[in-house]
């Protein structure tokens, strides 16, 4: 750690420009901290395979939090931790890209272990430098995760005490129990011999990306000689007798040559393959006309989940689109619909229509007891409530028509038990109260069941039984 | 104009693709989770770009980095997800990316529950996060300007560089209504004048939100102040509706602004000269045009906001306290029933005679 942090080297800007102030080629970095060096490998190593124009690093936050006044290829800073994201971001959207995260150990290992961890799981296809310095520089010193039992910080005064702050975390280790990685490799930069080494494993890091092969990690045992208060001497013996016995070197996994590139994948945006992904061939054009005189519609539907009830709402939703009404479907969601009831609302209406939640229906539909319980009494004056038989004995309030309809025997003979919401339907075509002929249904129940013929067939055939039991029990 | 039943949450992905979205980052929360769903359907059948993200929180990064690259992007998520992801928004907001977020809001505060809500107006409407920043947020109330709004913010968010909310709420984010398809796709391309594309013409490029310098800092803030005021001027927009004669105005966006004019019909039928002032954009927020509104004349206002009178401060900022404004509001997930409102109209009406 001896080596000057000032200096050119391949990769990096020869004068850094963006840094400012009157040594346009002097590092922000403190004198002998690691950072320096690890930047030059890594500016040589995008010099070297020719990939600065398709590079971007990410800088951190933290002491490299400046690391795009040093690194010539495009740059992104990013948030606390938040790096292995932005990362990825990126390389998604930039398939091309060789993308390189530069993170200490406060971002990587604190405040961004979740994201540090998902996007090594999910084996994004960038290399993430990791310089473990066990502190957090920028801010002072404090303790880091990687802090060393018993290692004095500014926020352990008498040393980490793991009775209270846990043990150092190593990272190499935890990535290493994940799949999907290509390349894991602890290195150090100790001595010229360790930078020799570090240096190796960063550029590998580097050419897997440059290769597109996947994700990469090199953990970098490094100093931060002003808040350690270590020289250059102390430094080296720090990171070779007290780092390494806690954070052995070595490489955990090199898997690169034995995958493949991963396949990039670049977007369509023509309009063709929108409609094509849309079905636009199957979409319809209603003639709505707003302002007529066909007197709106609120329609409750409800049961149990699986009664079809979403889809009978729907259905009466479609039958109004093809009268030219307009419409509004809205459903009970999340934890409503647990314990196996659902419900829906329908409008039906030739104005805009207000609120698509029906409180109180005109029409109810109530496909068993508890809907029946819950609904009735929110029925307005006038209104005709029908249910299913199975829900048993019912008297209406004053001025409610009810009507119980044997729904699944009407289905049966459909073909088809499901089909107890559409034999419902044909019910309520029959009785007119839905004020919309029965061909409107017949062809919504064509776009909603659009791929089963079968299906269609059958339900057609229980709007049919449905209507026929209406004109001889109504 | 193909026309299809779709639901607002699906719509949202619609007019995202039509509008040349490229990357869509997301993590599950109802109500908006169909949002996150259909992206994982349709975003790879295009070659676009999908991941669940691990958090909002690294949903929202990603979508910082994607934004640096020049790409439309977007993520959609709900009001817990919204408070995690303001950080990101700030960054977004200072490293001047554009970008779309939608938000199906859900009541709260807290975990709250799944109903809808408008409760994250203040959240949204005056930045959310750090700093001196501003989103521009749209405030669609149908399932057509789901898919119409979602569109229009990627241009917004290009022509400014800046992040567009689409501020929505659970029943627009669930309901289905028709769906008239977008007829024309963009090709979007990449502007290299300020990109980091990873390509040799954007090579030279940086995104960054640290500035060192006060000054420079300073400056930053004083040009995105500017670009506000840009935006406030050209982009405003608002719907009246029977407002020519009206002395009682009911001020609602999203959902709310729907009940809110059946509201205004009945009241109108009862005889009272009601009408309805609907902000499309809540920032820019409409208040030239609610003030001219409330010139001269005896008129009394009412905002109608599923929140607790998080709008009604804007509203009597923009008119300048020159008349009196009411709130009619409900909260934790109860929808304002159209009688809630009319009767405040009536009452309001009777008191002051205004009919
Ligand atoms: C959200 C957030 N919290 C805290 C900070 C303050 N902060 C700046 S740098 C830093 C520590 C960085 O330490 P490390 O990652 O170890 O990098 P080093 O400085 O040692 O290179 C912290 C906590 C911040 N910028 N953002
Ligand atoms: S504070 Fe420590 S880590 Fe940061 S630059 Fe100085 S020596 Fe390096």
């Amino acid at each position: 750690m001896t080596e000057k942090v000032i200096g050119k080297a391949p990769g990096l800007y020869k004068e850094f420009v963006r840094k400012g102030g009157s040594a346009p080629t002097a590092t922000h970095y403190c004198p002998g901290c690691g950072h320096g060096i690890l930047h030059k490998i890594i500016g040589e190593a995008m010099s070297d395979f020719d990939i600065q124009d398709r590079t971007i690093a990410i800088s951190p936050v933290g002491c490299a939090v400046f690391a795009y006044y040093y690194f010539d290829c495009g740059n992104v800073q990013a948030a606390h931790g938040r790096a292995p994201a932005v990362a990825t971001g990126i390389s998604r959207a930039r398939p091309d890209s060789v993308v390189i995260s530069y993170q200490g150990d406060g971002d990587l290992a604190s405040i961004g272990l979740n994201e540090t961890l998902q996007a090594a799981n999910r084996g994004e296809k960038i290399a993430v430098i990791f310089v473990n310095n066990t502190v957090y520089g920028m801010t002072g010193g404090q303790m880091a995760p990687t802090t060393l039992v018993g290692e004095k910080t500014s926020t352990s005064p008498d040393g980490r005490d793991p009775r209270f702050s846990g043990y150092p975390i190593h990272m190499c280790e935890l990535i290493d129990t994940l799949k999907a990685p290509v390349f894991i490799e602890r290195v150090s930069l100790s001595d010229i011999a360790h930078i020799r080494k570090a240096r190796k494993a960063i550029r590998k890091a580097i050419e897997i990306q440059s290769q597109g092969k996947g994700y990469a990690f090199v953990e970098v045992l490094s100093n931060c000689p002003t808040n350690l208060k270590q020289n250059a001497e102390q430094t080296i013996e720090w990171i070779n007798e007290h780092m390494e016995k806690e954070f052995p070197l070595g490489n955990f996994r090199d898997t690169s040559n034995d995958v493949d590139k991963i396949e990039k994948i670049y977007s369509d945006f023509s309009v063709e393959s929108l409609d094509e992904i849309f079905e636009l061939e199957k979409a319809h054009i209603f003639d709505t006309k707003s302002g007529g005189n066909y007197a709106a519609r609120r329609l409750k539907v409800a049961g149990f989940g699986g009664q079809g009830v979403l889809s009978m709402g729907l259905l009466a939703a479609g039958a109004g689109c093809f009268a030219g009404h307009e419409v509004s479907w809205f459903p009970s969601y999340g934890p409503e619909q647990r314990g196996g009831t659902a419900n829906c609302s329908v409008v039906i209406s030739d104005d805009p229509i207000g609120s698509p939640v029906v409180q109180y229906p005109d029409i109810l539909v109530a496909m068993n007891r508890p809907s029946l319980e819950k609904f009735a009494a929110d029925a307005v004056s006038g209104a005709t409530i029908f249910y299913d038989s199975s829900a048993g004995q019912f008297d209406p309030p004053d001025g409610i028509t009810a009507v119980s309809v044997p729904t699944i025997e009407i289905a049966r003979k459909a073909g088809s038990e499901k089909a107890i919401n559409t034999a419902m339907l044909g019910v309520m075509i029959q009785s007119g109260v839905l004020g919309i002929g029965k061909t409107h249904f017949c062809e919504a129940l064509k776009v909603h069941f659009a791929a089963k013929q079968k299906v269609v067939d059958i339900n057609l055939r229980a709007i049919d039984l449905g209507s026929e039991w209406a004109r001889e029990n109504l | 104009m193909a026309t299809k039943l779709v639901k607002g949450n699906s719509a949202v992905i619609i007019g995202a693709l039509y509008a040349g979205c490229d990357c869509y980052f997301g993590y599950p929360i109802t109500p908006a989770s169909e949002i996150l769903q259909d992206a994982s359907l349709y975003f790879p059948k295009l070659g676009r770009k999908f991941v669940q993200a691990e958090s909002e929180e690294a949903a929202i990064n990603m979508v910082y980095g994607a934004a640096s690259t020049g790409h439309r992007v977007m993520a959609a998520s709900s009001s817990p997800g919204m408070s995690l992801k303001t950080e990101g928004i700030s960054y977004i907001a200072a490293a001047e990316l554009p970008c779309v977020i939608v938000d199906i809001m859900r009541a709260g505060p807290g975990l709250g529950n799944i109903g809808a809500e408008q409760g994250d107006y203040s959240q949204m409407v005056k930045g959310g996060g750090h700093g001196n920043y501003k989103n521009i947020v749209l405030a669609p109330n149908s399932v057509q300007e789901m898919c119409d709004f979602t569109a229009k913010g990627f241009d917004l968010a290009f022509k400014y560089r800046i992040p567009v909310i689409i501020l929505a709420d659970g029943v627009l984010g669930q309901m289905i209504e028709p769906l008239v398809f977008p007829k024309k796709a963009i090709e979007p391309t990449i502007d290299e004048s300020w990109a980091v594309g990873g390509t040799a013409e954007t090579r030279g490029n940086m995104i960054s939100t640290i500035m060192l310098d006060f000054d420079e800092l300073e400056e930053l803030n004083e040009r995105l102040q500017k670009k506000y005021e840009l935006i406030e001027k050209a982009e405003v927009d608002h719907e009246g509706y029977q407002l020519e004669d009206a002395s009682i105005v009911l001020v609602s966006y999203g959902i709310s602004s729907r009940i809110a004019r059946t509201a205004v019909d009945i009241a109108r039928k009862q005889g009272y000269k009601a009408g309805l002032f609907r902000p499309k954009t809540l920032w820019p927020f409409p208040k030239d045009e609610l003030k001219k509104l409330a010139k001269g004349t005896d008129k009394e206002f009412i905002s109608v906001e599923m929140s607790n009178g998080q709008m009604i401060e804007d509203i009597k900022l923009a008119i300048e306290c020159s008349a009196p404004v009411d709130l009619v509001s409900r909260m934790g997930g109860n929808l304002i029933t159209v009688e809630q409102i009319t009767e405040k109209i009536s009452r309001i009406a009777n008191k002051r005679g205004l009919k």
